[in-house]
């Protein structure tokens, strides 16, 4: 079983994004029950640059990223340290 | 010392310009810039002045690390009763102004009084003096400079100035220094020309002199600059993707305004965002960034250049906004863009040049114009009366209007008292989104819930840069907070106001605490100023700062009740996203604010924390 979710990467990182996204956002299948941490492994995303993790707004801390289970329809966005003002 | 231990006093009544010696106990007490500068102002005028009338005064300060080795040390405070709110303003600059003003051996100028026809003030070295602006009144803040420049014959001559919207006292006009950087909020402009002011010029060559113990200064900068380096976030995000950053992020967790707050998240915010700006055009094929800069001394170099798309409406007959020029930040995209539903990159830019140009606050000015349009769709404004059709994500009304606003003409008049005048004139009071008068920032409060609190308190009114919680409930800075509860928040927002105002009242740039803390700056300070400069000092300091801005806004009659938001934020949940269904929880934490201030239920200091802190 497959599911559809967005995968987003942001800022420097839009640069592991594979081919076919729009902009910073690309629509994928993956397995029933894949992680946030698989996604990031998967895409080569160096571990400590992924910094802001949410998915569907929401951030997931580093602690949870290998039990999280992404669900159909979900957005994963990932940004590196950022800030602003 | 850090200081220059001279403060320069001029009446412009009086066409005069007076040295005196800095007061070195309220520097010891104040440290600078922000916090020295309100101590002057507050000591000085009746907290229930016009701010319009010549009663009032303005201050210009530098703090004691302007202009030294300190990295971003190019700060400078302009401090007055405000306009726009009728509270304490404070707006801080970057650029070269400030270490120019340091240069020339000044700690800070006091203007008081108002000139009987418009002038300038120069200042070379110890030197200061009133000149004729009546050649100068009328022109841009850009054509300003470049006329000083022209008859100084000194293309090193550093410029603060006011545009025509400053003269016209917009009640958000700013003053503009180094063409594209600004005191930008709280109306700081309109004060500056209500004195008949148009412009100081600074030229100083003195350099800096007398840091404490030198060794120790090097030593404490040159660390602080290699935190500054070491982080992710000041030594690669800021420098290549600038404030600008925020807009994806902000939209993705629901926090950003959209239509007047309406809506808290813009379907286009993505064509507005840093990351638009640094892909290239479909017209040119050039990318809408050019570089980034930075202001004086500083390591980290946020600022951004643009180049607006020569063909686009905006600019296609008008050659003299095709260079390269300041902008877009974010807080600007946000106002000009997000707020007004409007996703035109090159529209935004344009109406951010004429801000520039003119000498108007983005932010204050783009939450006007998306009242405006609000009162427009609600068929409460007409296309007669604002002289064209305004609806939200119209780019053509954005870039009409500020023009119209800038120059004073037709609607711009009324755009140019602020979101809360012109909705209280339509009889829509509820629909500006402003606290104390003074309109919000880009962050919406049903998604941030400590912002709502930060803002309801913001002593300058709704401001972010007075207690950015942001920095914790969304970007993990210092440790990550739920932006969705209002739990510990009250604490949260009290220890942001406290060291904030100490950051700005060294006289360096807030955006180095993304990796400073006070334990970075305490080094610096102390090495750089005579007396006791202990983390508990410091904690102290800006404790006290907040409190004397509090009591001067109390004198001026604002109570707890000023202390609020607009009802759509505590009454109309968020329609999607994250905060999907939550308003913003201000009675909650507000209660448990002024507990932790040590203030009474009404929001006043008490006796005992006044007496706690000097005050």
């Amino acid at each position: 079983m497959t599911i559809r979710i967005a995968f987003k990467l942001f800022a420097s990182l839009s640069d592991y994004l594979p081919d076919g996204h729009r902009g910073n956002r690309l629509e994928l299948e993956v397995d029933e029950g894949t992680t946030v941490a698989e996604m990031i492994r998967r895409y080569n995303v160096p571990e400590r640059s992924a910094h802001l993790v949410l998915v569907n707004g929401h951030f997931v801390p580093p602690s949870e990223r290998a039990r999280k289970r992404l669900a159909e329809g979900d957005e994963l966005a990932i940004w590196p340290p950022i800030a602003g003002g | 010392m850090g200081w220059n231990r001279k403060v320069l006093r001029v009446n412009l009544t009086a066409g005069t310009c007076t040295e005196e010696a800095l007061n070195m106990q309220w520097a010891d007490e104040y440290l600078g810039s922000r916090g020295l500068a309100t101590k002057y102002l507050v000591s000085e005028i009746d907290p229930r002045v016009d701010p319009l009338s010549p009663d009032n005064k303005m201050i210009m300060a530098t703090g004691p690390l302007t202009g030294t080795m300190a990295s971003t040390g190019g700060r400078y405070t302009v401090v007055t009763k405000g306009p726009l709110t009728g509270a304490i303003a404070c707006s801080n600059s970057g650029g070269f102004f400030g270490a120019e003003m340091k240069f020339a051996g000044w700690d800070m100028v006091i203007f008081e009084g108002k000139s009987a026809k418009p002038v300038w003030l120069y200042i070379e070295n110890d030197k200061a003096e009133l000149r004729d602006a009546s050649g100068l009144w009328g022109r841009s803040c850009w054509e300003t400079e470049e006329k000083i420049k022209e008859q100084l014959q000194d293309p090193l001559v550093r410029i603060s100035s006011i545009g025509v919207s400053g003269e016209n006292q917009v009640l958000y006009s700013c003053i503009v220094n180094d063409l594209h950087r600004a005191a930008g909020r709280s109306g700081v402009g309109a004060v500056m020309g209500s004195k008949n002011l148009k412009a100081v010029a600074i030229r100083g060559t003195k350099g800096v002199s007398g840091i404490k113990d030198f060794g120790a200064f090097l030593k404490a900068t040159n660390d602080a600059k290699k935190v500054l380096a070491d982080n992710a976030v000041t030594g690669q995000g800021l420098p290549k993707y600038g404030t600008q950053v925020l807009m994806n992020v902000i939209n993705e967790i629901g926090a950003l305004p959209t239509r007047n707050h309406r809506d808290v998240q813009f379907e286009d915010a993505s064509k507005i965002s840093a990351e638009a700006m640094h892909e290239k055009r479909a017209s040119d094929g050039k990318t809408h960034l050019v570089t980034n800069a930075a202001c004086f001394g500083c390591t980290i170099a946020c600022g951004r250049i643009s180049e607006i798309d020569k063909t686009h409406f905006t600019v296609k007959n008008s050659p003299k906004y095709w260079g390269a020029s300041g902008g877009l930040e974010y807080e600007a995209a946000w106002a000009l863009g997000a707020a007004n539903g409007v996703g035109d990159l090159e529209a935004l830019q344009y109406a951010n040049l004429i801000c520039n140009e003119q000498g108007m606050d983005p932010i204050s000015f783009g939450a006007t114009v998306g009242a405006a349009m609000e009162l427009y769709e609600l068929g409460i404004l007409t296309d007669e009366k604002i002289g064209m059709a305004a609806p939200f994500g119209s780019a053509e009304a954005l870039a009409k209007m500020v023009e119209m606003t800038a120059l004073g003409e037709g609607f711009g008049k009324e755009l140019g008292l602020g979101s809360k005048r012109l909705c209280e004139k339509y009889g829509r009071p509820e629909l500006s989104m402003s606290v104390k008068g003074q309109e919000f920032p880009a962050y919406d409060s049903r998604g941030i819930q400590g912002m709502g609190l930060a803002y309801a308190t913001s002593n300058r009114g709704a401001c972010h840069l007075r207690g950015y919680t942001v920095a914790s409930e969304v970007l993990g800075i210092p440790v990550k907070t739920d932006p969705l509860t209002t739990e510990g928040k009250p604490e949260l927002v009290k220890a942001f106001q406290d060291a904030t105002a100490v950051f700005d009242s060294a006289g360096i740039c807030v955006f180095t605490s993304f990796a400073w803390t006070l334990a970075d700056v305490q080094p610096q300070v102390a090495a750089a100023c005579e007396g006791d400069w202990s983390m508990e000092k410091l904690n102290e300091v800006g404790e006290r700062i907040w409190n004397m801005e509090r009591m001067f806004n109390n004198a001026a009659g604002f109570t707890a009740k000023d202390d609020n938001l607009p009802p759509r934020l505590t009454q109309e949940p968020a329609k999607t996203g994250p905060a999907k269904g939550l308003v913003n929880g201000l009675a909650k934490m507000l209660p448990e604010y002024y507990q932790v201030r040590g203030w009474t239920p009404g929001g006043e200091p008490t006796a005992e924390t006044r007496a706690r802190l000097g005050l």
